[in-house]
């Protein structure tokens, strides 16, 4: 089934002078189509300014489509009375730790969502407790967040999303300001969460390190969709993703360099073993 | 510099005092800022002291977090003392042609200073054993009735906390833009105070512009985790009295009797 289908969507922003008349209009999301299953591991990529965040902000109903329509679990995210079932089914953490924390101890953020929602005050604890378990964040859960390196900040955002129980998490750059230790923290607990839980997982980013466990990768550019695929088939295309500004893991470049300059290497080379394994291939085909 | 004020800041500890209902410590404090000014006498102020000590004590709150408090306003402090000092009018002590110090200068500026110190450190307890969280809710349930007025309480509570959640980010944000300036020689201790004032001019821009985004993520963020207002709102935490709190009362009730009593006993003594 699918979890979000997006169709036709575009995006305009209107820019304007000081004096506030229109200077022109930028599509930030230029005719987008797509659909997301249930409890797939699906990553979006894109350069800076690629639309790749605005196109997060309207699977949550932040943002409107300026054409088309987004449905999220069925529902229109443009129908007033969805607002509050659509936010709830899809998740959203934000790329600024700092910025989405509200509580001063780590168990009252994640008991935040759930207040929201109404839910009973004996539920909310169990939903906390489980989802601070989730994420391995459970001893830290008296804690203020100001203590927390930006790992474990952005674990609590994510758990919690994961308290107000969604079918889906959009998660927009969650590693952008993290350092690689908290960035391996927080992707092994989407992981976790994907796995597990079963939760669909929706994770929008520039490093291509972290799309490799993806079901599907959809690479944007310019408001488009300009790849679809897995990874392998999106890593096979090195050339096609540089035109695109994007870097692809060092793995997959060495691979595509020793492949142009001749050596029997498959493209889409995507993790360390499988290249130490297609090396030794090449050097018994050598021999 | 910037860190060294604890108002807003929680210390985690597992005490009486932390578990007590913030709508306690609230009443609570204000009683004892209250008291602090109907309280007259040494006697009175040494009742505050035991009262004051023997919660700090309870709390586990390492003393020296108290004081850090302190720091802040030691300037505030300095000011309202030599004031008092030199410009009550009385009994000459001491004079400096046309400054003097006076008897009643030097009882009313230690009486303000202590004063000023047992305010801040009675704040800073209640500020230190209770969350922020902790502290709107009793607020919010306080002052519940005026919502009966059209009063935005829950509003009034949730910017209250956002406030307080946000004074140590924004703190560490000022200390890291004034040493980027700083290493652009940027100038904030020298010049006389126009100057100075001035000088502040590419901090604050940057402080606020980046207040203002941080604001904007927020609130992003808060809607994303459906929040509405605190009209369909459930409580994680709930408010209940208990027993402990009802004694609590009892003590306060207590502590302002005998102060009252300490102070005028004194009066009939002498």
């Amino acid at each position: 089934m699918n979890i979000i289908k997006v169709k036709d969507l575009i995006f305009e922003y209107i820019r304007r002078d000081e004096e506030g008349n229109v200077e022109g209009i930028t599509k930030a999301v230029d005719d987008v189509s797509l659909n997301i299953e249930q409890g797939d591991f699906v990553a979006i990529l894109g350069h800076n300014g690629s639309g790749k965040s605005t196109l997060a902000k309207h699977l949550n109903a932040i943002h409107y489509p300026t054409e088309g329509t987004v449905w999220v679990d069925g529902k229109d995210t443009q129908q007033e009375e969805h607002l509050w079932d659509i936010r709830q089914t899809a998740g959203m953490v934000f790329q600024n730790p700092d910025n989405q924390i509200i509580g001063q101890v780590v168990e009252e953020d994640v008991g935040f969502g759930p207040e929201n929602m109404g839910v009973e005050t004996k539920q909310i604890w169990e939903r906390v407790e489980e989802s601070l378990k989730a994420v391995g964040m459970y001893e830290f859960r008296k804690h203020s967040p100001n203590k927390l390196s930006g790992g474990q900040k952005q674990r609590v955002s994510i758990a919690g999303v994961i308290a107000m129980h969604p079918k889906c998490i959009i998660l927009d750059e969650p590693t952008a300001m993290l350092d690689p230790k908290g960035r391996k923290e927080v992707i092994r607990a989407i992981r976790a969460l994907n796995d597990v839980e079963k939760i669909t997982i929706i994770l929008i980013t520039h490093y291509m390190e972290e799309v490799i466990y993806a079901d599907k990768v959809f690479v944007m550019d310019k408001g488009r969709i300009e790849l679809q695929g897995t990874p392998r088939e999106i890593f096979s295309q090195v050339d096609r993703l540089k035109q695109l500004r994007l870097d692809v893991p060092q793995v997959t470049l060495l691979a595509h360099e020793l492949r142009k300059e001749g050596f029997p290497i498959p493209e889409g080379i995507l993790t360390k073993e499988e290249f130490a394994q297609a090396i030794d291939k090449c050097v018994d085909e050598i021999r | 510099m910037l860190r060294d004020i604890t108002l807003g800041q929680y210390y985690q500890a597992d005490s009486v005092i932390h578990r007590l209902d913030p709508r306690v410590k609230l009443a609570t404090t204000i009683v004892f800022i209250i008291s602090l000014f109907v309280f007259d006498g040494i006697a009175g102020y040494v009742v505050a002291a035991a009262f004051l000590a023997m919660v700090i004590k309870l709390s586990k709150v390492p003393f020296k977090f108290m004081i850090r408090g302190m720091k802040a306003i030691l300037f505030l402090l300095l000011i309202t003392v030599v004031f008092n000092l030199f410009l009550t009018p009385g009994e000459a002590l001491v004079s400096f042609g046309v400054f003097k110090i006076t008897k009643e200068g030097v009882k009313t500026a230690v009486l303000m200073a202590v004063r000023l110190t047992f305010l801040i450190i009675g704040s800073s307890v209640m500020t230190l054993t209770t969350t922020p969280n902790q502290l709107t809710d009793g607020l919010e349930k306080m002052l519940g009735p005026l919502k009966k007025l059209h009063v935005p309480v829950h509003e009034i509570a949730m910017m209250m906390s956002i406030a307080l959640r946000f004074i140590p980010i924004l703190m560490e944000e000022t200390d890291k833009i004034m040493k980027a300036q700083m290493a652009r020689c940027a100038d904030f201790e020298s010049g006389n105070i126009l100057k100075r004032a001035k000088n502040m001019v590419p901090l604050l821009v940057p402080l606020f512009i980046s207040a203002f985004r941080r604001a904007d993520d927020l609130a992003m963020a808060m809607e994303a985790r459906c929040y509405r207002g605190g009209e369909f709102r459930t409580k994680m935490k709930p408010l209940h009295y208990e027993k402990r709190d009802f004694v609590a009362y009892g003590i306060v009730v207590c502590y302002l009797v005998i102060g009252v009593m300490a102070g005028k006993l004194m009066v009939i003594l002498l």
